[in-house]
């Protein structure tokens, strides 16, 4: 069988796996006596349990995505429909920095975490990447973050590491 | 005059001296960005809501509403000097306002398209002022069965002007609406799909999620572009119009003010319809349309109005019903639900201060900006000078300190890099993120109205049908789909845009 557009057929198969999964959470999964998955109570429409609203979007998405999915197999989409190649260097830098950020903010502080964050994202521009120019970015840009949301809009963002010597010898942690 | 005394209570508040610093830091936070290309409004709102935590909710929203129509007034600005439009809704300023730069007549340009805008703002303002409060009685009327209907309508009116493949972006509204139940149910307690996991039990935050698939995926799709720019016009001079242009312009901004009104209330609708329509019109309806193109006042004239007319008149069905029209409405329903206000229309009466509040701030907003931005085009043409590889860094430590501070908890955060690499996904597969935000927003507001018709209806679901105000809802909704599916429309809508 050949697919004449991979990208609606993997977006329809893509919506209708999450359609399925959704219905299937909000229903449960039984095989023989083994319960899979509990589910919530359906209710009846007049008294609507929780499962009753998310059991039913989960089947439209279903239908939807099977639908794209068959549309995707019969039109022809030409060379705009192929599968899209993933440029996983910014991905992965871009995100990874991300999670990073997410993993050392509370134990090393924004400022520590922000300048890495800054560092680690730079990467993932595939062009030029020079080291310099990062490291006064990241500087400029913790210091930014520091004056403005965290002194400035008092938002509780960590900014030391979470060690109590830093914490009494530097003044400003403590804001 | 009710309307004069309710617009003085708007002003009364408008002017106090906070809320007009918090409107000026909005609209040149929104001009910022709007001459950026790379960043828009929602990432911005998005990364902005924990921090007006600690404002009051009237001075917050005006703030956040700043930055909207400030970035469709900033986006024109790139569109004429660069030829690159700033936000979507000024890609059609590029075509005629590009070429007026390179006859040497960027002021020119800069100048119609900065007045041009403010008219259209004080138009849209008193629009909003004299058909708010109407609609939102209509509103009031409404059972929870015609407002399901409404939400259905809503929703669907907003993929049918939009772009793209139809039946992709209702799979996209059903994922948001999905994703939206995430979370404790209010009525059984049950906590649903949250896996076990205490961070999911609230919910996800609109933040997170519009940082994610706004943002995030945004950059990466830069990234693997790479960029190329070139600055136009080092000097800029005559940016006021002379008497000649006004009378050539008159029109053409008359015109694209009502077009931009009129579409901006519709779902969908919003800026960047306005301003496209607004420049098919003129083209239509001039005498010479084979100056478009080439450099035609009129063809920045008209679409810079419209785009500034549509995006205020966009706050009327948030205002009113509740309803976000675009994503960036979407935002700001989250942002007021953060500072406790239930979107709707009971706001008009339980909440005026805000209400007229906010209105009153869209015309200060808009004079602030037209004072501010034609002295200041010097400054943001420097802006665009910055290089992408030093801005997106900048985003995205910004968007990762608000994704943080929105709850302190880092598991927002990883969130918000799933929902990235989830926007990106569904990006390359063509389908647009935006309808996912809208439906996230109405999912909890749907399912509750869904039972409520039910309930009161004993289970009966033809409740429905037998309402006239529903009914008649459902019946234009479906009509909108059947005119966007059937083949010989689609065709035509095609080729608008195309266009």
């Amino acid at each position: 069988m050949k697919i004449g557009h991979p990208k609606d057929f993997w977006s329809g198969v893509l919506f209708a796996a999450i359609g399925l999964a959704f219905a299937l959470i909000a229903k449960g999964v039984k095989i023989g006596d083994t319960v899979l998955l509990a589910g919530y109570a359906m209710g009846t429409p007049a008294r609507m349990g929780p499962a009753f609203f998310p059991f039913w979007l989960g089947i439209i998405m279903l239908v939807l995505g099977v639908i794209i999915a068959i549309g995707g197999i019969r039109t022809e989409g030409g060379e705009e429909a192929r599968f899209p190649k993933y440029h996983w260097r910014p991905i992965l830098f871009v995100l990874g920095s991300v999670v990073m950020f997410g993993i050392i903010l509370k134990a090393v502080g924004m400022l520590i975490a922000g300048f890495l964050l800054v560092c680690v994202a730079s990467m993932g521009n595939p062009e030029k990447f020079q080291g310099r120019d990062v490291v006064f970015l990241g500087l400029g840009l913790v210091i930014f973050c520091a004056m403005v949301f965290v002194w400035g809009l008092r938002l509780p963002i960590p900014l030391c590491p979470d060690i109590e010597a830093v914490q009494s010898a530097v003044k400003f942690c403590r804001l | 005059m009710e309307l004069l005394n309710n617009l003085a209570l708007g002003f009364s508040v408008a002017l106090t001296m906070q809320n007009i610093m918090y409107c000026f830091i909005g609209v040149m936070l929104g001009t910022m960005i709007g001459v950026l290309p790379g960043i828009g409004p929602i990432a911005t709102i998005s990364m902005l809501l924990p921090a007006t935590f600690v404002l009051p909710p009237v001075s917050a929203l005006i703030m956040l509403a700043g930055i909207y129509y400030g970035a469709s007034y900033g986006g024109s600005t790139t569109a004429i000097l660069v030829n690159l439009p700033g936000e979507v809704s000024s890609v059609v300023t590029c075509i005629d306002g590009h070429q007026m730069a390179k006859q040497g007549m960027a002021g020119k340009a800069l100048g119609v398209a900065a007045l041009g805008s403010f008219f259209a703002g004080c138009v849209a303002t008193v629009l909003i002022a004299a058909f708010a409060p109407p609609l939102a009685e209509l509103a009031l009327k409404f059972g929870p069965a015609d407002y399901f209907s409404l939400m259905v309508l809503g929703l669907i009116a907003a993929v049918v002007l939009a772009h793209g493949s139809l039946i992709k972006a209702i799979a996209m509204i059903v994922l948001g609406l999905l994703i939206g139940l995430i979370g404790t149910d209010v009525n059984s307690g049950v906590a649903r799909y949250s896996f076990g996991l205490p961070e999911l039990i609230d919910g996800i935050g609109i933040g997170t999620i519009a940082m994610g698939t706004f943002g995030f995926s945004e950059i990466i799709r830069n990234l693997e572009k790479g960029e190329s720019r070139e600055v136009f016009a080092k000097s800029i001079e005559g940016l006021l119009p002379n008497w000649k242009d006004i009378k050539q312009c008159a029109m053409p901004v008359l015109r694209g003010t009502s077009l931009g009104a009129a579409l901006g209330i519709l779902p969908g609708g919003g800026p960047t319809l306005g301003s496209f329509s607004a420049y098919t019109l003129e083209k239509k309806v001039s005498d010479h349309p084979e100056r478009f193109g080439k450099g035609a006042i009129e063809g920045v004239a008209a679409p810079e109005s419209a785009n500034n007319a549509a995006s205020q008149t966009s706050f009327i069905p948030l205002l009113t019903l509740g309803i976000p029209s675009n994503p960036v409405m979407a935002l700001m329903i989250g942002a007021m639900i953060i500072h406790g206000i239930q979107p709707g229309p009971q706001i008009m009466t339980a909440k005026p201060d805000l209400f007229w509040g906010m209105i009153a701030s869209m015309w200060v907003g808009n004079l602030l900006l037209v004072i501010l931005n034609l002295p200041l085009i010097g400054m943001w043409v420097k802006l665009l000078t910055l290089q992408y590889r030093f801005l997106y860094p900048a985003i995205l430590l910004f968007c990762c300190i608000g994704v943080y501070s929105i709850s302190n908890a880092t598991m927002d955060v990883y969130m918000a890099a799933l929902f990235g690499f989830i926007g990106y996904t569904f990006l390359k597969l063509d389908c647009e993120p935006a309808p996912l935000l809208l439906g996230f927003v109405l999912g909890p507001m749907m399912e509750e109205n869904l039972r409520r018709a039910l309930l009161l209806s004993r289970g009966d679901p033809t409740v429905f049908f037998t309402r006239p105000i529903s009914l008649t809802l459902l019946v234009i909704s479906l009509v909108l789909v059947v005119i966007v599916v059937s083949p010989a429309i689609a065709r035509k809508r095609e080729e608008a845009f195309q266009e």
